[in-house]
């Protein structure tokens, strides 16, 4: 298991910390780094589950993103929507489904989130506002442009956010569903995971123009760059982002440059990166950076984290033995649920 | 009672649907302010306004997607989404077959669907390749959607009722050539349940199953077989998935000899599976195999003989009857 090296200041730092205009509260600076953490330690048992046999079929794991997820997720109310791809662990805990229900759907289990009939790529709960979970690249952005055009249409101020990796955002229906987003006004916030990558293609060699955001130009979208290795500015940007959807019911197009350590799914070997690349962005380590300024801002203690390390572990560890020890789903369930 | 177009039938339909419940609405290409491209959304944007009439650019991928995600938030919106034809409505099928058909089942039943995309269906005349698909199979071939196909115009307002009414993705084909199709329609509320065929025309000697324009053609072939003291029984299934098999292996019982006419192409068409249907619940019943009549094997040609010839006719049912009757 990898650790976290925290780093030291022997002097608690007087100038005010980065977030101070944010209004967060320590309680929820805490929360914040704790789902980043909650999130790396269940996708690196995922991957070791997945190792044993226990998960089939594609995983598509979140580490090194999990500033973009938290960041973007925890300006959210509780009536808000979120839509992703297939690479949904991350935002699912962010959203607050149980890791227990995440991981029993992992493993393909009756008590998973969606009764084991999703997925690693189909995690919902539709309650939590938490959309999914879509397999088809670049293919769901028109559905939460959709949840956005519903709940203007019913009058409400909630706003629908919806994830994407960069190499979708050369999809069609992506800029069909732009077109119409800031043609119709829809409170829709779309969030772009660029992690330079493609499955195995560099984005330098699968898109035409250099600044992915400025794809929004072209519809006259606000748009914008953001660091997606810095859960504050995630954090900053969207509350822009979500301000501008509720009061003037407009969308926002934002891209987080990020960057996954792992391949792009359990069967990805990563021959097109190298170690170095991955070694220079892990300097950069979203968790790491946190829980220093955390620690220099004297809002956790480095045995705090370690104690919450240990809770984590702990309910990773109840999350696999939960998932193990649940049935799969009964075969008199084959049938249900095609219609309602 | 009124006799009334097919286009106006379902124009009352989405009219008394979309007063009753706020939740519904239309979109599509031309629906608001150009009345429709066929006019069946005639009048309805000067009643509603922008905000439950609305005009969409012309990207149906984009705007199918878009009524998905309307009808999955749950709630109360309640798309109906205009294809201008089903031949456009290729574009959107990522969404209608990825999207509104599993989501309910993928999320185990968290998700309901309740969007209906509708719109003219299969070959009309003389519209060249491009424009002449008859996709009821493509659509009928997924589970999670429901596919209907109105022939008349009390048949087009109840189905379109009920599909409106229902909570799942439906697939509402209608047909070009039909709109202008004058029939009586009740005044006052009703509906045709959905999975719910209709017998045309009783017979005893033959059931000539068809629908939307087929039914005409099947109407006029049974006329003619009349003359020749045979009976031919007209089975209109209505609605293709789920397909009415009850109606339909009741009237095999009935007559022992099954033509099936579809302007659609041969391979893998609704026909077929009602085809292999019949023989596997009515075997015993079958006193010749099944015929079928279908659209020439081939991309729609421009030239009005060559596509007359390209599209089942008259003769060619009369033909399919005499030869099960072994005649």
């Amino acid at each position: 298991m990898e650790t976290i090296t925290m780093k030291k200041e022997k002097v608690p730092s007087t100038k005010q910390p980065r977030w101070a205009d944010l209004s967060l509260t320590n309680e929820k600076l805490i929360k914040i780094f704790h789902d980043m953490l909650l999130i790396r330690r269940f996708e690196e048992r995922a991957a070791q589950e997945y190792g044993k046999g226990k998960i089939g079929g594609f995983c598509h794991l979140y580490i090194g993103q999990e500033a973009v997820g938290v960041g973007a997720i925890a300006p959210l109310r509780e009536d808000d929507f979120i839509y992703t791809a297939y690479r949904d662990h991350g935002q699912a805990l962010a959203r607050g489904l149980e890791p227990k229900g995440c991981m029993a759907e992992l493993f393909g289990k009756a008590t998973g989130v969606s009764k084991g009939i999703g997925g690693s790529m189909h995690f919902y709960d539709l309650a939590k506002g938490f959309m999914g979970g879509w397999g088809i690249v670049g293919g769901h952005p028109p559905l939460a442009a959709g949840t956005a055009f519903a709940t203007k249409y019913q009058g409400r101020d909630s706003v629908t956010i919806c994830f994407m990796g960069e190499a979708s955002t050369n999809q069609g229906v992506f800029h069909e569903t732009l077109n119409m987003a800031q043609l119709w006004k829809l409170p829709v916030i779309f969030i772009c995971e660029n992690n330079g990558y493609g499955m195995g293609t560099a984005i330098s060699r699968a898109m035409a123009g250099d600044d992915l955001y400025e794809k929004a130009a072209g519809y006259e979208m606000a748009r914008g760059a953001v660091n997606g290795m810095d859960v504050i500015e995630m954090y900053r940007e969207m509350s822009k982002a979500i301000d501008r959807a509720r009061k003037d019911s407009l969308p926002t197009f934002l891209e987080a440059r990020t960057y996954r350590y792992r391949g792009h799914s359990m069967s990805d070997p990563g021959q097109y990166r190298t170690k170095e690349e991955i070694e220079e962005y892990k300097k950069r380590d979203p968790i790491e950076t946190f829980a220093a300024e955390l620690i220099s801002s004297g809002i956790l203690t480095e045995s705090e984290i370690e104690t919450m390390e240990e809770k984590i572990k702990d309910e990773v560890q109840e999350a696999v033995e939960f998932a193990d020890a649940s049935p799969q789903p009964s075969i008199d369930t084959l049938y249900e649920n095609v219609y309602a | 009672m009124a006799q009334l177009q097919i286009r106006e039938a379902i124009n009352q339909a989405i009219d008394e649907e979309m007063e009753k419940d706020p939740g519904v609405f239309i979109m599509g290409e031309e629906v608001a302010q150009y009345n429709g491209a066929y006019k069946v959304t005639q009048g309805l944007w000067k009643k509603y306004g922008d905000k439950r009439v609305i005009d969409t650019p012309i990207t149906e991928a984009g705007f199918a997607g878009i009524g998905i995600g309307a009808a999955m938030a749950g709630i109360g919106v309640r798309p109906i989404v205009e294809m201008m034809t089903w031949n456009f409505a290729i574009l959107a099928f990522d969404q209608i077959i990825n999207h509104a058909a599993k989501a309910r089942y993928m999320s185990a039943g968290q998700f309901k669907v309740p969007i209906v995309f509708r719109g003219p269906n299969g070959p009309a005349h003389m519209l060249g390749a491009q424009h002449s698909q008859a996709l009821e199979s493509m659509m009928a071939h997924v589970p999670g959607l429901i596919v209907m196909t109105p022939s008349t115009p009390y048949d087009a307002k109840g189905m379109l009722k009920s599909a409106i009414r229902d909570d799942n993705p439906v697939i509402f084909m209608e047909s070009e050539l039909m709109y202008g199709q004058k029939g009586e329609v009740p005044d006052g509320e009703y509906v045709i349940p959905i999975g719910k065929g209709d017998i045309k025309k009783e017979g005893t000697d033959v059931t000539i199953i068809a629908w939307t324009k087929m039914v005409a053609v099947a109407l006029k072939a049974a006329a003619e077989l009349e003359k020749e003291g045979i009976s031919a029984e007209v089975l209109d299934p209505r609605t293709l998935r789920p397909l009415d098999d009850e109606l339909i292996i009741s009237s095999v019982k009935k007559t022992n000899r099954v033509v099936i006419v579809e302007d659609s192409w041969p391979f893998a068409s609704v026909g077929t599976e009602i085809a292999y249907r019949v023989q596997a619940l009515a075997f015993d019943y079958l006193d010749a195999p099944v015929e079928k009549i279908n659209s020439a094997d081939i991309p729609m040609p421009y030239a009005e003989n060559l596509e007359h010839e390209a599209l089942p006719s008259v003769e060619k049912v009369i033909t399919a009857v005499k030869k099960v009757l072994y005649r």
